[in-house]
This record gives structure tokens, C-alpha cells and sequence, in this order.
């Protein structure tokens, strides 16, 4: 969906560029013409005008289907599968004469596989309309002729409406702010259902509507827009008692966006439903399939050509055999077949044609190679699969109530093939919630406490043993819950600062000034409980409000914000006194991802004008004046040891600004601001950045982002089962790093690989502005490093007894460079050598591009994980997505294919979920094949003693209940509940987690060694069972076997080998597995019994067969017996020659379970890895690189 | 989709609002099943199951099959073959225009019985390279024509003997058409045996297949005879010949019975067989074969059973030593290099 909208907004840019040359005024005179035709009768929709327009209503439908088409609709989404089609066609074909088998028995398996499909899809649609149904008829307060608010429905809501929305409320359509419960119109919003972003907006009503009495009488006429996706344009006017007023983004509120910390807003409806902006941007996000769906298409080509090839060579003896049937001279040879008068089928005079017609029955006969129920089987069994993944408890998360969910569910057996997870770090290793650790003021380090990633880099280094700080942490864990005092976000201490201490500082006047920056400078807005009187903030992130939070509880208390002020409870240093010091707010000078930086301008009791500023230290260090350098070099040095210690940190400045040259720029900024065109940000930007100079350094504040729970445990899994993990975070190099350390995703003897454009020589050309030739010295900069890094992880890994782990370290500058064509190559080639891999600073774009470059780089299978907005793309774009349902928002989740709540699920969820999932689907597949071709080649042996006429050895009733009814549940069984090993081995042998990496479950050798035994599994079926029943009598009382009693042996020696194939594949035999597998059998006879007692005109050649003639007859069950078990004594033997010889990883710990268990002394070898494993783990590594080297 | 999402990020999130939000709770169930911890067996395929598999399976097998052995060679059969002995010498040259001419072909054959043959004796004709599968063959037939008169004009399968003149024919279609008609008449010492020919057709087809009450007509009147007649006056379930050769066979080598002889054939008896030899196999090369036998309880002869189960067994015990050897000679070693290089190629089933 981002993806889309990205898309779109560029086009919107090419658009404006390429018909109205910005500027505000050529804007709006577009307005009613083409684009711009909308016209809305404010408070007046029974306008006969305004009826005329006829603008549809308010009510949504995001159903695929009506009740009206949703027969052709699903139909014709079911023909769009290949083999589908095939069957369709055969369907049709079965009505001529050229079918071996009624209509009716083609066409019931058909009907029912499709009419399951269809079924599923209705069920889904149900669901999506009743989510419609409760959008629609939500109420909303609505103007009324009677000029009183009453309550209407959502869906009755007209274009001209005026209505009331109140706190907490979703807006139900997309609205023109007329007023609000603040005096000068303003409101807040939150969008986190349009782009996933938390942070509050602010909205402001026009001058002249922003009275509440006004909209009483309210008769104005929006001249605007058609609608359009655009998010964030708007072009309009209000035509409002003979003046016309501009109208912009600004003032318009979305749908689905959410009215807060504003107790009600009044609004005029302008585009309605399916107008709405949100609903123009609803698209489809990318389906994805599954490698091994992709695979399975293979498969079915192959089996394709099987099919022609089988029934090419059958029409080409058929043709030959029909041919001689009338010598020259006229006479018949095979006269019983009365060639002299014959359709063109059988014609020897016309042999071609009847070959040609015989290829197309032929085509239809050994349509059972192709297996008709495989993708509604497997649907069925990849919904079962996600419904076990969403009931699993042990990926529940308590605090936030959260089970795991799969939102689709034909990615599951994906999930056992990631081979790289690009993971982001903040709220997704980490926990989001920032806590002000310490600080650095005056070049002073402030702050006691220690770190997570302190603590976890020391226990890496030895210097703690694990049970101290095991203890340590645990002990100050129950100190923390112990303390009622612990406050969310704050985890400050330090006896000189805290309890007002702080006066007593050396500089204490900088210190008060650090503090009053950080109570000041943000956009956070004070929630003040009434009862309690606590105050609360609601924050744009986490970050801003660690921060007001730490200068509450230091005595600088923000309580209120107006549109103008912002008022603090400030502790007089002198006096120590409270005080309450009201600052008039100027300018915010807003944060945004390339400025890297906020400010605010305020004016303050002194009347002097203060800038505040806090920033990143890459951009502020450059911006200081030469007298505020004078902690430069300490601060610094604190930076780094922060970023060190795992910290974010931000600078913070302050300066003074005379009012001369505020006014100056005032004038300039305003005017910025004022424009309405799309250079307008820019030129903001621009003037901003002519008033945030000369700052005055103050210092710097550290905050903690806690690493989640079970995070390096969970790294360190996934990487014992050989899933690489890359990390694309935001963050400053050496927080990653430190991160990537406290996640063990770098370890102690790791070699690590910088790779960086910090050198000294690409500043000196950056400080000469010449960005050219920084563009090249970098490229060469970077391609040198690559090149170097490359000969380090190629001269060690030729070593491969001790292969040497490389960590890859990039920045985001580098990566631009990196991700240039010229270069993706080589980075890719080191970043696979490497174990790990974290890239910093990277913008979303990048950790899109960094995904594809992986996923189509490697043609592995690569999954993403992210919490936020900005890892929408990578979810995207990675062949699984999967997001945190965290803190920031629903936007990562509603783009993932799998939601979970907290990142270290994701051990499970691969290697145990994704685990058994690739199992039972490789299996599964395999297993269909085997069935449908040990079934299919039996048609085919017995055409071979049937002169390939077409005539099929089973009466057509048992053939088309074969996939349906005596073979389908227990492959479902297989598919949803085999497990080769319990979960808990699962997670205790990560290693077993390669087998879905290296496809070795579903590689060609295996799939054709499944056709392989298919195949020989008919032959011995068919000739065991005709060279058993030949022409002699097989009862006592002389009857021989005819077609019927062949057929019906056979085909139950078919059911009884499939099924028993199954019970000797399958690992896992529950109550279920049974029930099915001798069900199946069951069913079988019983069907016999039920279908032969039907009249003979409807079971011909069942009738009777099984009572009568085939029951009584010992003949019959011995060859059904040795049939049976010849067909499976192959498998049977490779199988045990396999596990002798090469034994695959779960073969060999279910055998080390076994005689561990056997030896039944609780020996302590519980956490050692079986010797074989450690074998088998050196050869895979081994494997791995060889493979590298491959690519 | 819009509603219920996360709350803004700051102070409020995460909000522990206790007992009350406990009971809507969106913690899955526990059950073995939704966690799938159900009870279940492990099979595994250890050298001791390998061993004792294949074991079990020929300790099975190979008494099975001597019991399928003994029982074919229980059963005594004399099989000849005549096609071509009855043709007079001089007619061999042109078999099918011997077959095709008229006259009577009479043709005289004698059996000897090599051991004692006790009754019931059954008869058979064996028919070698004749479809009675092929497809415009199987399907040349009204089920509903042979069962009730009320039907007699469904004869669309029965192309081309489906009609003569516009009249229906019953039984219509080639199987009926193609009836087998050489007929064996058996004599011992010059005293004919009697050759019972009721009670060869399967009682189902008797009592459902055929009606009783369906008479043939217009039988073999067509421009082109194919084989036997039938008696207009017996109904069709009567017509034990006609519902046997209407029993499709499976295979091209088929055998149908003729009759069952209910006297017990001594041990060097020469049974004389006087037989017509009517039907044309000589078109389409195919054998004619008159095949007397006994039954035993698994039917009549056939070594084939018995051997496959002796080889399955046999091999299964072949397999269970060899395996046996094989885990005693070459155990698993643990850091076998032999070992590695096989699981180079990680692979197979």
C-alpha cells in the first residue's frame, strides 16, 4: 500500500510540476474545471443544486464480491489457474463422444473442488462485509433541518453535511474543519490509519468559520477537487458570503484519522465514501506466493508433459493398431470391431484423425496425473496450519494481549526457508520505550546508572560472571517494582542532580538552562488527570517525551500548552521556590527526518526572544557559534561513550536572538510558510535553517531504548540454525554496533568489517562544497573497502576448519554508494560472507532497496521484520513480512503477512512453526504427486493391454472419488498435523531449521524420487495384480476375472498403497492420523458396498462385484496383500538404506531422543548437541560457503 | 480494520488495566491440540524394526506362498490348443477363407487326462489376442435393452448392430454380436459326457443383468453375421452363453466357461472332444484354446502367486540379512569420514 502511495505521490509532484506551475493563485483558478468539478452546498445538501450533483453517500463496501456477481466473479478467479482450466476443458470435452468417462463423473470432483474454493471466498467476503456493516452504522452527530446536532448513521451522511465529531472519534468522512472546542479552530489528529504515524497533527479551521455560532447559519459553497488519492494535497475554495477563501491541507480532516485531545470538532462532509482520500488509497497490497507454490507450478508443467508424452506414445499405437484393423484389400482384420463401420474414432480409413481424436480422450484419461484437489487441499490445509499458529500460548504476549497472527496464510511454509531476516532495531529488537538515562551537561557526565547493553558487553568480555549479574539485574529489577516511585520513561539517578541538588553545581545556570530546553523545546501536549492531578504527555515519539518526563521530575514541570505558550512549574534556583513561568511560543521549527533537528523561538517572562534547539550531533556540532564551543570536545566525548553504551543521544543548544534580526526573518519565515506550492517545504527548511546557527552548546542527553525480552537469546538461536540477520536501523554506527553487540548479532572474536565515509580526506572535499568530486572520492572510497573486505573474508574462509566469523558494519552514506548499480554486486557478495550484517542510518528507502537487493541478489528467501511506518516498504518488498505489533502503530502490521508482538516469537515461529510448516507442505506435495501418478500410471499400463483404445481399467465412479474421498483426509492430516520432531527439539537443534533453508525436502531429487516411486508403485500394482488374476479361474467355482473384478482389485490394492505409503512417510501418528489413513480405507469398501448395491444401470460394472464375486474370492485378498506390500517394500528399503547410510538431520536426533530415553538416567548431556548433530553441523557449514561460492 | 488500534505512544501505552481486560482476554486456549502436543507414536526406523520388519514380513510371505504354490499344483488342467489343428492342411494356407466359407467344420480333438480330475470339471474356451476391452467394444452394449422389453429401443450405444430395417435388435451391439460360437461336444470311450452348461453365469447378472422377460430378436439378421445365434423362445437370463461371453474380460488373453462336466476324469482317460469350429480368431491372429481344469480354493492353476510371494519373502529375508550385516559389519560410525562424503549431497527422500 505505501509502496502505492508513494507512487502516487511522486506522480501527484510530476503532475502540479507539469499543469499549474506552483503558486497558489494558478492553484485555485483551476477550480471548476476539469479535476476540480466539485461543488458542496455547506449545511444544505436538499439544495435542489446540490440533489443534482448527486454525489454518491457515505457508505463503503471493500467486499470482492455482491451478492450479485460474486457466481461469474469467483468463478472466473477459480479459471485462472492453469490446471483449472484443464479440467474445465476436460469437463467439456466429457459430453462428446471422445470421453473414456461419464459427464457426471468428471464433473462431480470438478464442482466440488471449485465449489469449496468458492465457499472459502464467501466466507472471507462475509467477514469483510460485516466489517463494513459496523463501519457503516456507527453514529455520528449530524446538523439537522430542526438546527440541533441529532445522531445519524455513517452511511447516511450526505456531501454538505455538518457534523460533529467528538474526542477519540473517528471521522467519518473526509471534512472541511469549520470550528472547533478550541477558541481559534484548531484540533488535533491522529493518522496512524492513513500513514502509521503516532505523532498528533495540528489542523486549523479558517478565520471565518472558526466562530461556533457561525456554522448555525452556515451557508457557504466549496468549490474544490475531484477525488483523488493525494494524502496530503487539497486544492479548494469556500465561497462564503460574496468573498472566496483558499482552502488547503490544513484544513482538511480525513476519514479513518482520529480527533484528539480536542473535545469536538464542527465539519462540512466534502467527499464522501468511496471519494474519501483513505478509500482512494485502498489497493491491494502485493500477493505473495510461496517458493514452493512457485515450485509446485514446475511440477505440474512437468507433469503436463508427462501427460502428452503418455498420451501422445498411447495415440500413436492406437492410431497404428487402428490402421491395420482393415488391410488394403478390405478385409477386416479385428472384425468383432466392426471396422467397415465405424465413427471417425475408430476409422482405419481415416487412422490420423482417430489418432489425433484419441490423443484428446487420452489427454482426459490420464487427467488423474494431475491432481485436481492439490490447491484446494492445500488451502485448506495452510488455513488449519495459520490457525495453529494464531492459538499458539507460547507466542501470546500478556502485557500487550496479543497472540500472534497469520494475516495470510500462503506464506507458512516460507516461513521454514528464511535464509537472511532483515530485522529493524528500534521497536523491534528494542522496546520503544525510551528511558532518560543520563546526561552530559557543561561538559559534565551526569547519570549513575548502567546500561542493558553495558551490562550485556561485560558479560561478553568475561568481566562479570553470569550468576552475578543474572542476580545483579534481577535484584534491581525487584528494586524497580519494589519502588513506587519508578517512572515510565525516566530511569535517572544521580545524587548531584536530583531533589533540585542541581543548584549546587558548578554550573548550575547551564543546567537549568538544559533542562528548560528540554521542557520546552518539543511538540508534546500535557494531559492532566483531574482527579490525581498528574500530568501526562502525549508525545510525537517516545524520545520527546523521555524528555519531558526527565524535566518534570527534575523540577522543570510542563503543565500547560496553549497555541501561543507553554507554561511551566520551574523551581527558582535562587529562591528554590516554585514558580510558574509562562513562555510565549513564536515558531516551532518542526523535526523531520533530513533536518535532523527541532527548534522552537520563544519569547521568554524577561521578554527576551531564546531559540531552543536539540538535534542530532551530526548536524548540530556544525551549526555552533565560536563562543558556545566551549564543552565542544568533552560532549563529544560523552557522545561517543553513550552511543557506545547503546544510547541515543541528541544535542542540545540554545541562542539568543535580537529582535531585529527575528523580525527580519520572521517575515521570510512566514512567508515560507504561507505558500501553498510545492517548493513551499523547501523554502521552509531554508529558512530555518538561516535562524538555527550560532547556537550556544549546553550539552547532550543519553536515552536507553531497552532491548526486548529474549532478544540475543532469540538472535542467537536463529543464527545456530544458519539464518543470517541483517539489522537496518536509523541509528548512529556506534549504537548499532553496541546494539548489535548487546544482541549478540556481534560477538567476541567476531572480525568486523567497517565500512564507513567518515575519513578524513572525503571531509576536507565536503568542507571545499564540492559535491562532484565527494561523490566520486566516495564511490572509490567505498569500492576500495568493499575490495578489501572482500580479500579478508576470502583469505580466512578458505580455512574452513576454523572458519572466522566477519560482522559487516555499513553507514548510510556508504550505502548509497553501496547501492549503486555499479556496486551492489560486490556488496552483496561481502555482506554474504558475512555472518551479520547492520547497516546504519538507513532510510526506509534504503532498507527497501537493501531488501530487494538481498531477496533478488541471493534468490533466497528473505523475510522482514519492523514495527513502524518506515519498515512498511521493507515488509513489502522481503518474501515475508512480518511486523511487530508494537507501539508505533498498526501500519507494519497491516502491511505484514505475520504479526507478532514481540521479536523473540520469531524463534518460534520459524523454526518451529516455519519449521513443521515446510515439512508438512514439501511432504504433502510430494506425497500428492506419488498418489496421483501411482494411480494415473496405472491407467496407463492397463491401456497398453487395452490396444490403447481408451478404455479405462476402473469403473469412472472410483476413479473420481479418488481424490475426493479415499485419499484426501489423510493428506490433509499430513499437511496439518505431522511433526518430525516436538517443538521443543525443534527449538533445542536449531540446525534441523537448514532443511528448509537448503530445500532439501523439496529439491528435484526428491520430488522425482517421489514420481520415481509413484511410478514403480504402479508397475508392481498392475503387473503383480494381472499376471496374479490371468485368465484361470479365481474361485472355487470356476469363474474367471473379468474387467470388473480386475478393476476393482487393482484399484483397491491403489487405495490400500497410497494409504499405507502414507502411514509409513508420517512421523506422527495421533489418534487423527489413524482415524483418517483406515477411514480412508474404509470408506473405500464402503463405498464399494453402497455404490454395487445400487441397479446396474447406474453402477454397471460395480454391481454387486464387491459381495458377490470379489469378497468370497481368497485369490483376491492374497493379491491385494502381496500387492500391497510389494508396492511398498521399495520405499520401505530406501528409506532404511537412508537412514543407515545419510540420515537426515531429524532422523538423526529422533534417534538420539530414542536412546537417550531408552537409557533413561537424566543424564546433565540435556544442553550438549548429539555428536552426530555437531558432525552434521560442521559438514552443513561447509556446505554453506561451498554454496556461497557458488553464487 | 479501523477500529481497537494501538494507543499513541507515550505514557498512556502500554496501560495495565488489570482484571477487568483479563477476561477478553485474547490468550489462546490451551489445548493439546491447539498446541499440538496430542499424544502420538513416533515410529522410527531403527535397525532393530528394519531387521524385524523385513522378517516378519518373508516369515509371512514365504509360507503364503508355498500354500498359493500347493494349491495350483492341486489343480490338474489340460489345455488345447486348436486354431490351427482344425484347420484342414490343405485350407492352411487361407485360414480366413476356410473360416469364412461355408460347410460344416467339424474338427475332432483328443485329450488325455494326466491325472485323476475330480468333478466338478469346468470347461473353458481361452480367446488369446482378442480386445474385449477396446473401448468401441465395452461400450457397444444397452444395459437397459438387456433388462426390461420396456427398453427395447435404446440401442444408441450399439452402432452399428443396433437396428436391422428399423427394427431394434436384442441383444443390439458388437459384444452381443460377436458371440462366441465353437461348440465342444466331449465323449469318454465313446460315451459322451454330459457337459452341464446351466449355472456359469454369475446369479447377479442372471437376476438384474438380464431380464427374463426379454426375448432376442432380429438376432445376427444384419447384412453381416458375426457370431453364435440365440433361441428367440429363451429369454435372455436364460442364455447362460450369451450373459458369460457379455462378462467383458479384462485382458486380451481371456477365458470364458463353456460348461462344467459334474463327473470325475480318471488318470489316463482320453476324452474325445468333437468340436465345431466356427468362430474367427484368424483375422486378428488370435489363439483358440479349449481349457479343461479343476479348481482348488484359490481357482484354478497358476504357479504365479505362490513364486511372487516366495520371491517378496525371499527377498525381504535376503534384505533383513543383509541389513543385519551391515549394522554388525559397518555401525554408524560417529566421524566416519566415509560418512561425510556420503552426506555430501544432502538429499534423497
Amino acid at each position: 500500500m505505501a509502496g502505492e502511495k508513494r507512487i502516487g505521490m511522486k506522480l501527484s509532484k510530476l503532475y502540479s510540476f507539469k499543469c499549474f506551475k506552483p503558486s497558489s493563485r494558478e492553484d485555485h483558478s483551476q477550480i471548476g474545471s476539469r479535476g476540480y468539478s466539485r461543488v458542496v452546498f455547506c449545511n444544505d445538501p436538499d439544495n435542489p443544486e446540490a440533489l443534482q450533483l448527486n454525489y454518491k453517500g457515505n457508505y463503503v463496501s471493500t467486499t470482492k464480491y455482491t451478492a450479485a456477481n460474486f457466481i461469474p466473479k469467483s468463478l472466473f478467479e477459480q479459471f485462472r489457474r492453469v490446471a483449472n482450466i484443464y479440467f474445465l476443458v476436460v469437463a467439456f470435452v466429457s459430453f462428446s463422444p471422445l470421453a473414456p468417462y461419464t459427464a457426471p463423473s468428471v464433473l462431480a470432483p470438478l464442482l466440488i473442488v471449485i465449489g469449496a474454493t468458492m465457499v472459502k471466498e464467501g466466507v472471507e467476503d462475509l467477514r469483510r462485509r460485516k466489517q463494513d456493516v459496523e463501519a457503516n452504522n456507527r453514529r455520528v452527530e449530524v446538523y439537522g433541518k430542526n438546527r440541533t446536532f441529532g445522531e445519524t448513521k455513517w452511511k447516511n451522511l450526505r456531501v454538505g453535511d455538518v457534523v460533529k465529531v467528538n474526542k477519540d472519534e473517528y471521522f467519518p468522512a473526509d471534512l472541511l474543519l469549520l470550528s472547533s472546542s478550541y477558541e481559534d479552530g484548531i484540533c488535533y489528529v491522529e493518522t496512524m490509519n492513513l500513514d502509521g504515524e503516532t505523532n498528533l497533527k495540528l489542523k486549523h479551521a479558517l478565520e471565518i468559520t472558526s466562530d461556533e455560532e457561525s456554522i448555525k447559519n452556515f451557508r457557504g459553497v466549496i468549490k474544490c477537487e475531484d477525488p483523488n488519492e493525494h494524502l496530503y494535497s487539497f486544492v479548494g475554495t469556500l465561497h462564503f458570503e460574496g468573498k472566496q477563501y483558499p482552502l488547503s491541507p490544513q484544513q482538511i480532516l480525513l476519514r479513518d484519522s482520529k480527533l484528539k485531545n480536542t473535545d469536538y470538532v464542527h465539519g462540512v462532509v466534502v467527499f464522501t465514501g468511496h471519494d474519501t482520500k483513505v478509500m482512494q488509497n485502498a489497493t491491494d497490497p502485493p500477493s505473495k506466493r510461496s517458493k514452493i507454490e512457485k515450485k509446485m507450478d514446475q511440477i505440474i508443467y512437468i507433469l503436463f508433459s508427462i501427460l502428452i508424452v503418455i498420451s501422445f506414445a498411447g495415440s500413436l499405437f492406437f492410431g497404428i493398431a487402428t490402421r491395420r484393423d482393415m488391410s488394403d484389400n478390405g478385409k477386416m482384420r479385428r472384425w468383432y470391431l466392426r471396422p467397415d463401420e465405424t465413427t471417425v474414432f475408430f476409422d482405419p480409413q481415416r487412422a490420423v484423425a482417430a489418432a489425433f481424436f484419441h490423443f484428446l480422450t487420452a489427454l482426459m484419461l490420464y487427467g488423474y496425473l494431475i491432481p485436481i484437489s492439490l490447491y484446494v487441499s492445500i488451502e485448506v490445509v495452510k488455513v488449519l496450519q495459520s490457525i495453529f499458529i494464531n492459538q499458539d500460548q507460547e507466542m501470546y504476549h500478556e502485557e500487550t494481549d496479543r497472540p500472534a497472527r497469520a494475516r495470510t496464510s500462503n506464506l507458512n511454509e516460507e516461513l521454514g526457508q528464511v535464509d537472511t531476516i532483515l530485522s529493524d532495531k528500534t521497536g523491534t529488537l528494542t522496546c520503544n520505550s525510551m528511558e532518560f538515562v543520563k546526561c552530559s551537561i557543561a561538559g559534565t557526565a551526569y547519570g549513575r546508572g548502567m546500561t542493558e547493553v553495558e551490562i550485556a558487553l561485560r558479560k561478553q568480555k568475561g568481566l562479570v560472571p553470569q550468576e552475578e549479574v543474572g542476580d545483579d539485574s534481577l535484584s534491581m529489577k525487584e528494586k524497580k517494582a519494589n519502588s513506587k516511585k519508578s517512572v515510565k520513561g525516566f530511569n535517572f539517578w544521580d545524587e548531584r542532580i536530583v531533589d533540585g541538588q542541581w543548584i549546587h553545581q558548578p554550573h548550575a545556570e547551564l543546567i537549568q538552562k538544559f533542562f528548560r530546553v528540554l521542557a520546552i523545546c518539543h511538540t508534546a501536549i500535557p494531559d492532566v488527570n483531574s482527579d490525581t492531578g498528574e500530568i501526562t504527555y502525549e508525545a510525537e515519539s517516545p524520545d520527546e517525551a523521555a524528555f519531558v518526563i526527565a524535566s518534570r521530575e527534575l523540577g522543570f514541570e510542563f503543565f500547560t500548552r496553549s497555541q501561543t505558550s507553554i507554561s511551566l512549574h520551574e523551581i527558582d534556583h535562587t529562591t528554590g521556590e516554585k514558580v510558574d513561568r509562562v513562555y510565549e511560543l513564536l515558531h516551532v521549527l518542526e523535526f523531520s527526518s533530513s533536518r535532523k533537528r527541532m527548534s522552537v523561538i520563544v519569547r521568554n517572562p524577561e521578554n527576551r526572544l531564546l531559540l531552543l534547539s536539540k538535534g542530532a550531533d551530526s548536524v548540530m556540532f556544525e551549526r555552533l557559534a565560536k563562543h558556545g564551543r566551549q564543552n565542544e570536545k568533552e560532549t563529544k566525548e560523552h557522545i561517543k561513550k553513550y552511543a557506545e553504551a547503546g544510547l541515543r543521544t541528541l544535542v542540545i543548544t540554545y541562542r539568543e536572538i535580537d529582535e531585529d534580526e527575528y523580525r527580519i526573518w520572521e517575515e521570510e519565515f512566514i512567508n515560507a510558510k504561507t505558500l501553498v506550492t510545492e517548493e513551499r517545504d523547501d523554502l521552509i527548511d531554508a529558512a530555518a535553517d538561516k535562524i538555527e546557527k550560532d547556537l550556544i552548546l549546553l550539552g547532550s542527553t543519553a536515552v536507553e531504548d531497552k532491548l526486548q525480552k529474549g532478544v540475543p537469546d532469540c538472535i542467537e538461536k536463529l543464527s545456530q540454525a544458519g539464518v543470517k540477520i541483517w539489522v537496518l536501523t536509523g541509528d548512529k554506527t556506534e549504537t548499532a554496533i553496541n546494539i548489535g553487540y548487546a544482541c549478540s548479532l556481534l560477538r567476541e572474536g567476531m572480525k568486523k568489517i567497517l565500512i564507513t565515509l567518515d575519513s578524513s580526506d572525503i571531509e576536507a572535499l565536503e568542507k571545499q562544497g564540492d559535491k562532484d568530486a565527494v561523490a566520486k572520492a566516495s564511490f572509490q572510497s567505498i569500492k576500495k573497502q568493499l575490495r578489501e573486505g572482500m580479500l579478508q573474508a576470502a583469505a580466512t574462509t578458505d580455512d574452513s576448519d576454523n572458519p572466522e566469523m566477519f560482522g559487516l558494519v555499513i553507514d548510510g552514506k556508504s550505502l548509497t554508494f553501496a547501492l549503486d548499480t555499479k556496486l551492489e554486486k560486490e556488496f552483496l557478495e561481502l555482506a554474504i560472507r558475512c555472518n551479520s550484517v547492520i547497516c546504519c542510518r538507513s532510510s526506509p528507502k534504503q532498507k527497501a532497496l537493501v531488501t530487494r537487493l538481498v531477496k533478488n541478489g541471493t534468490g533466497r528467501t528473505t523475510l522482514a521484520i519492523g514495527d513502524g511506518a518506515n519498515d512498511v516498504g521493507m515488509l513489502q518488498e522481503a518474501d515475508i513480512g512480518v511486523g511487530i505489533s508494537g507501539a508505533e502503530g498498526m501500519q507494519a502490521v497491516m502491511a505484514s503477512d505475520f504479526a507478532i508482538a514481540q521479536f523473540r516469537f520469531l524463534e518460534r515461529l520459524l523454526l518451529v512453526h516455519g519449521h513443521w510448516c515446510y515439512r508438512r507442505i514439501a511432504l504433502m506435495i510430494c506425497y500428492f504427486f506419488y498418489k496421483n501418478l501411482t494411480f494415473g500410471f496405472t491407467l496407463f499400463w492397463y491401456e497398453a493391454y487395452a490396444s490403447f483404445s481408451g478404455k479405462p481399467a476402473y469403473n469412472d465412479w472410483y476413479m473420481s472419488c479418488f481424490n475426493v474421498f479415499f485419499t484426501s483426509l489423510p493428506v490433509i492430516a499430513l499437511g496439518v498435523f505431522d511433526q518430525d520432531v516436538s517443538a521443543r527439539l525443534c527449538l533445542k537443534y536449531p540446525l534441523l531449521y537448514q532443511e528448509g533453508v537448503q530445500n532439501i525436502l523439496f529439491s528435484w531429487e526428491r520430488i522425482l524420487g517421489w514420481m520415481l516411486n509413484g511410478i514403480i508403485s504402479s508397475m508392481i500394482i498392475f503387473f503383480l495384480t494381472i499376471n496374479a488374476m490371468s485368465a484361470q479361474a479365481f474361485r472355487k467355482d470356476g469363474q474367471v476375472v473379468d474387467y470388473s473384478i480386475l478393476g476393482v482389485t487393482m484399484y483397491s490394492s491403489v487405495v490400500w498403497t497410497v494409504n499405507c505409503q502414507m502411514a509409513i512417510s508420517i512421523n506422527y501418528f495421533t489418534w487423527i492420523q489413524h482415524c483418517f489413513i483406515w477411514g480412508s480405507i474404509g470408506v473405500w469398501y464402503l463405498f464399494l458396498v453402497i455404490y454395487g448395491s445400487l441397479p446396474p444401470t447406474f453402477s454397471t460394472t460395480a454391481y454387486q462385484v464387491f459381495v458377490e464375486t470379489s469378497a468370497p474370492s481368497q485369490i483376491c485378498w492374497l493379491t491385494l496383500f502381496l500387492v500391497t506390500f510389494s508396492a511398498l517394500l521399495p520405499y520401505f528399503t530406501y528409506r532404511a538404506f537412508q537412514i543407515k547410510f545419510r540420515p537426515m538431520y531429524h532422523d538423526i536426533i529422533v534417534e538420539q531422543r530414542r536412546t537417550e530415553r531408552a537409557e533413561t538416567a537424566p543424564r546433565g548431556v540435556l544442553g550438549e548437541l548429539p555428536v552426530q548433530v555437531e558432525f552434521t553441523l560442521h559438514h552443513l557449514r561447509a556446505n554453506l560457503s561451498r554454496r556461497d561460492s557458488w553464487n | 480494520m479501523s477500529s481497537n488500534t494501538a494507543s499513541s505512544s507515550a505514557g498512556a501505552a502500554g496501560s495495565v488495566d488489570s482484571s477487568a481486560a483479563r477476561k477478553n482476554s485474547k490468550r489462546p486456549k490451551y489445548s493439546k491440540f491447539t498446541q499440538q502436543e496430542l499424544p502420538a507414536c513416533k515410529p522410527i526406523l531403527t535397525p532393530g524394526w528394519v531387521i524385524s520388519t523385513f522378517l516378519i514380513v518373508s516369515v509371512i510371505f514365504i509360507p503364503l506362498g508355498v500354500i498359493s504354490l500347493f494349491a495350483s499344483q492341486d489343480v490338474v488342467e489340460i489345455v488345447d490348443r486348436y486354431d490351427t489343428e482344425c484347420i484342414p492342411a490343405p485350407a492352411r494356407t487361407n485360414k480366413i477363407a476356410y473360416i469364412q466359407g461355408g460347410g460344416d467344420k467339424v474338427c475332432t480333438r483328443d485329450l488325455k487326462v494326466p491325472k485323476r480330475m475330480k468333478q466338478p470339471v469346468y470347461v473353458y474356451y481361452q480367446l488369446e489376442n482378442f480386445y474385449q476391452n477396446h473401448r468401441r467394444y465395452v461400450k457397444s452394449r444397452s444395459d437397459s435393452q438387456l433388462r426390461s422389453p420396456k427398453y427395447e429401443n435404446q440401442i444408441s450405444a450399439c452402432k452399428p448392430e443396433d437396428d436391422v430395417g428399423g427394427q431394434p435388435i436384442v441383444p443390439c451391439g458388437l459384444i452381443a454380436w460377436s458371440l462366441f460360437n465353437d461348440t465342444y461336444a466331449l465323449s469318454r470311450n465313446n460315451v459322451s459326457l454330459a457337459v452341464n452348461k446351466k449355472g456359469i453365469a454369475w446369479k447377479s447378472d442372471k437376476e438384474h443383468k438380464f431380464g427374463n422377460k426379454v426375448f432376442p430378436k432380429n438376432f445376427q439378421k444384419g447384412n453381416l453375421t458375426g457370431g453364435a445365434t440365440l433361441d428367440p423362445k429363451i429369454p435372455l437370463s436364460e442364455q447362460e452363453d450369451l450373459i458369460v461371453w457379455m462378462r467383458t474380460a479384462a485382458l486380451p488373453t481371456f477365458r470364458k466357461l463353456y460348461g462344467k462336466i459334474e463327473s470325475d476324469l480318471e488318470m489316463g482317460d482320453t476324452i474325445h472332444v468333437t468340436l465345431k469350429n466356427n468362430y474367427n480368431t484368424y483375422s486378428f491372429n488370435g489363439k483358440k484354446k479349449l481349457v479343461l481344469s479343476t479348481t482348488s480354493w484359490l481357482g484354478g492353476k497358476n504357479d504365479f502367486l505362490g513364486i511372487a510371494y516366495l520371491t517378496v519373502g525371499g527377498v525381504c529375508f535376503f534384505l533383513a540379512l543383509a541389513f543385519t550385516i551391515m549394522y554388525l559389519v559397518k555401525p554408524r560410525r560417529l566421524g566416519d569420514p566415509s560418512y561425510l562424503s556420503w552426506n555430501r549431497n544432502p538429499g534423497g527422500r
